[in-house]
C-alpha cells in the first residue's frame, strides 16, 4: 500500500483526522480526493463537526466550494426527479425505483450529504419501459442521435435506454430495466427488486415525488454489482466509500440486515461481486462485517488465484494515481480490469465484435474527417 | 520599536535563468490575487515572457496547501504527421485537447481561469472586469467583443487599480471585491489601441492565430499587484459598448437591469443558489448601474473617472 492510498483511507475513514495534518499531506490527499470525486463528502463531515474552519484557507476554499458544487447537483437531481414525477403523474400504478445517488439522496443516507453525482437513475418494470420513454419523450425528453449500432448495444443487450435530456437541461436520465445487461453471466431478477421496494419517506421540506427505493440489502447489492460487474473500475473509490457508507449505515440501523444479507445475495444471483464487494469494502476501508457474513460469503468466490489476482489489480485501479507521477503500472491493472468489466458483461463473441466496433470508432473513423 | 520589514520576494527578484530551470523542476509556487498556486512548465518560448508578465507575483515559500497545480509543456504528436503542441496540465490530467506549438502563454493564462472557473465557489464569480479608484470599485460586466479588456486596461493606466480584466471575486454574503490581478489578454486591433494609449504599458509577445485571434498580454501595473490583498466595495456597475463613430453617451439604467445583466452572464451565479442571489442583490443594491457606449478610449475615461471623482453633476 503507498503513502498516498493510506492518506486517502486515513481521510475517509475519519475526516477529523485532517485537522492535524502537515500542509503537504493535506495538500496531496486534497488533490486526491478532488480526483477521486470524494472531495464533497469529506467537507460535509468536516462541515457538520464544524472543522472547515480549522483548516488552513486554501484547504478550506477548495472544500466549501466541493461542498458548494454537490450541493447544486444534488438541487438540480431533485428538480430533475420533481419534473420526472409530474411527466409520469398519470401512471398511478407504476412503480419506479430511484437508484444509486438518487435513491441516496432522496433516503437522506448519510453518505449523500457533499457526495457528487451526475445522472438520475431510475429502474421501471421491463413491461412499461416504452410507456414511460414515450411519456418523457412527450414532455421534452430527448436521446442525441446514435449510430444504428449503438442504439442496437442498448436496445437489444444493456439493461437500459439510450440515455434521455431534457431540451431545457443538462441532466441525464438512464431508465432502466434491470441492474446489469441482457448478455451479462448473472441473471438477477428485476422482478424482485421490484417487489421489495420501498417508497421514499418524505422529507420535511423535500416532496418524495412518489418515488421508491430498493430494500437496504438490494440497494448494497446492486452498489456492489454495479462496481464489479458492469461499471468501469477507473477511479471508483467512490464506489467503495458508498458500499462501506451502505453496509455500515444499514448493518446499525436496519434490523435483520445481516442475517438476510447472503441469503438476498443468492436468490438475486449476485454472489460474486457480493463477495467482492465486502472483501474489498473490509480490506481498503476497514468496513465492521460480521465473520459469519464474510463466512458465507466465501461460497462467492471465484477460483483462488483470481482472488489473488483481483487483490492485485484491484487498488491500482480504484485508487486515483498519484498527481505528479507517471503510473504506468497502474494502467496495465487497469487494462486487465477494463477487459474483465467487458468479459463479464457479454459473451465472448460478442465481446470482441463490440471491442472491435469501438476501437474502429475511437482510434479509424476519426481519422476520416 | 518598529518590527523589522521583511521584503516579499517577487517573481521578478529571480533572475530569467533561475525562473526558467524552477518553472521546469519542482515549480515556481506563487500568489495571485486570492490563490496560491504551483506551476510548472517546459514549453519553448513560455519562460522569459511569463518572468516578464508576472513580475510583481509574491513567490510563495515553505510547506503549505496550493489553490491549483498546474503545469503546460510540450508534446510531440506523431500521428499523422509529427508535430509540436501544447498541453495544459492540472493535477496530472489534460482538460483540454492540445493546442498549437508557439501558444503556451495565453494556453497557461486560460488554464488558470478555467481551473479557477471550475473549481472555487467559495467564490461567487461575476464575470466582469474589476477597477477601484478612491476605495471604491468599477464593475464591467460585458459580452465577449465589447471592448471589456480594452477599457479594463486602459482604465489600469490612468490612476485606476486593477483588479481584474476577467473576475469579479465575492465571498459570499460579502460585499467586498477581491482583486485577482493578472495580464490582460488584448486581442487584434485593441493591441496597438492600447500602445498608442498607454506607451508606457508593457505588452508581452504578439501571438497569432490563438483560438480569439492575435493577441499580446499587458502586464498588470505593479501598484495592482503589490495591493493584491486590499479589497474594495462596488460602487459603480457600468455596461460597456464599443461602436465604431458613437459618440459618448453614459445613461443611468434601473438597478433591476443591471442586476439581470450581470446574474445571468456570472460564472457560477446558478451554482450558488440562494447565496448567489443574496450577494448579487446586496451588491446591485450599493451600486450605480450605467450603460456606457463609446468610441474613443480617452473620452470613455475621462467620463468613468469624472464619475468616480463625484463630478458627474
Amino acid at each position: 500500500m503507498t503513502a498516498e492510498r493510506d492518506l486517502l483511507i486515513t481521510a475517509l475513514v475519519d475526516p477529523r483526522n485532517l485537522v492535524s495534518w502537515s500542509a503537504p499531506d493535506l495538500d496531496l490527499v486534497l488533490r486526491l480526493l478532488r480526483r477521486a470525486r470524494l472531495l464533497g463528502r469529506v467537507a460535509a463531515e468536516l462541515d457538520a463537526a464544524g472543522l472547515l474552519g480549522a483548516l488552513p484557507l486554501a484547504a478550506r476554499d477548495a472544500l466549501a466550494s466541493a461542498l458548494i458544487a454537490a450541493q447544486a447537483r444534488a438541487r438540480v437531481a431533485r428538480w430533475e426527479l420533481d419534473r420526472i414525477a409530474y411527466a409520469l403523474r398519470d401512471l398511478t400504478d407504476l412503480q419506479v425505483v430511484a437508484m444509486k445517488g438518487c435513491a441516496y439522496l432522496l433516503a437522506d443516507l448519510p453518505h449523500a450529504r457533499g457526495r457528487m453525482f451526475a445522472d438520475v437513475d431510475l429502474l421501471v418494470p421491463e413491461s412499461r419501459l416504452r410507456e414511460v420513454e414515450a411519456r418523457l419523450r412527450e414532455h421534452g425528453w430527448q436521446s442525441s442521435e446514435l449510430s444504428a449500432y449503438d442504439e442496437r448495444y442498448y436496445r437489444e443487450w444493456t439493461h437500459e435506454l439510450p440515455p434521455l435530456v431534457h431540451t431545457e437541461r443538462e441532466v441525464e436520465v438512464d431508465l432502466h430495466h434491470n441492474v446489469l445487461m441482457r448478455t451479462a453471466r448473472l441473471h438477477p431478477d428485476p422482478r424482485l427488486l421490484l417487489a421489495a421496494a420501498r417508497p421514499v419517506r418524505p422529507l420535511p421540506g423535500f416532496r418524495s415525488f412518489g418515488f421508491l427505493t430498493m430494500a437496504p440489502i438490494d440497494m448494497t447489492l446492486h452498489a456492489m454489482a454495479h462496481l464489479f460487474y458492469g461499471g468501469e473500475m477507473d477511479d471508483a473509490l467512490r464506489e467503495v466509500a458508498d458500499i462501506d457508507a451502505l453496509l455500515r449505515h444499514f448493518g446499525a440501523t436496519e434490523p435483520g440486515y445481516w442475517e438476510e444479507f447472503w441469503p438476498r445475495a443468492l436468490e438475486l444471483d449476485l454472489a460474486r461481486p457480493a463477495y467482492y464487494g465486502l472483501r474489498y469494502a473490509q480490506r481498503l476501508l476497514a468496513t465492521p462485517i460480521p465473520a459469519p457474513v464474510l463466512a458465507a460469503s466465501q461460497a462467492g468466490a471465484p477460483a483462488p488465484l483470481m482472488t489473488a489476482a483481483m487483490d492485485r489489480l484491484a487498488p491500482h485501479t480504484l485508487f486515483p494515481a498519484h498527481p505528479d507521477q507517471s503510473a504506468r503500472r497502474a494502467r496495465f491493472a487497469r487494462t486487465l480490469l477494463y477487459v474483465r468489466s467487458h468479459w463479464v458483461k457479454m459473451p465472448p463473441v460478442m465481446l470482441i465484435r463490440h471491442l472491435a466496433y469501438k476501437f474502429y470508432v475511437r482510434h479509424l473513423r476519426t481519422q476520416e474527417h | 520599536m518598529s518590527a523589522p520589514v521583511i521584503p516579499i520576494a517577487r517573481v521578478g527578484d529571480l533572475s530569467p535563468r533561475e525562473f526558467r530551470s524552477r518553472l521546469a523542476g519542482a515549480g515556481v509556487e506563487v500568489r495571485i490575487g486570492p490563490f496560491d498556486v504551483r506551476v510548472r512548465a517546459r514549453a519553448r518560448g513560455l519562460a522569459m515572457p511569463l518572468h516578464a508578465l508576472w513580475r510583481d507575483y509574491p513567490l510563495l515559500s515553505g510547506a503549505r496547501v496550493l489553490h491549483a497545480h498546474v503545469e503546460v509543456r510540450d508534446v510531440w504528436r506523431l500521428w499523422p504527421w509529427p508535430r509540436r503542441k501544447v498541453r495544459f496540465i492540472v493535477d496530472g490530467r489534460a482538460p483540454h485537447e492540445d493546442m498549437p506549438a508557439g501558444q503556451a502563454l495565453p494556453v497557461l493564462e486560460w488554464g488558470i481561469n478555467l481551473v479557477i472557473a471550475l473549481r472555487y465557489h467559495c467564490f461567487l464569480m461575476l464575470h466582469a472586469a474589476v477597477l477601484e479608484r478612491g476605495g471604491r470599485a468599477l464593475l464591467l460586466p460585458a459580452w465577449p467583443g465589447h471592448g471589456k479588456t480594452t477599457l479594463c486596461a486602459a482604465l489600469a493606466h490612468r490612476g485606476w487599480r486593477l483588479f481584474s480584466d476577467e473576475f469579479g471575486l465575492l465571498r459570499p454574503g460579502t460585499r467586498e471585491l477581491v482583486p485577482l490581478p493578472r495580464p490582460m489578454p488584448l486581442k487584434n486591433a485593441s493591441i496597438d489601441v492600447i500602445r498608442r494609449f498607454a506607451p508606457e504599458a508593457f505588452l508581452g509577445p504578439v501571438i497569432p492565430k490563438t483560438r480569439k485571434g492575435t493577441i499580446a498580454h499587458v502586464r498588470a501595473p505593479a501598484d495592482s499587484a503589490v495591493r493584491a490583498r486590499e479589497t474594495a466595495t462596488a460602487a459603480w456597475l457600468v455596461f460597456p459598448r464599443w461602436e465604431e463613430g458613437a459618440p459618448l453617451t453614459l445613461e443611468e439604467i434601473p438597478k433591476s437591469e443591471g442586476y439581470m445583466q450581470l446574474a445571468t452572464n456570472a460564472f457560477n451565479y446558478e451554482m450558488l443558489g440562494e447565496a448567489g442571489f443574496a450577494t448579487a442583490r446586496d451588491l446591485v443594491a450599493g451600486t450605480r448601474c450605467f450603460r456606457l457606449v463609446y468610441s474613443d478610449l480617452e473620452t470613455a475615461v475621462a467620463r468613468l473617472t469624472e464619475l468616480a471623482d463625484g463630478h458627474d453633476g
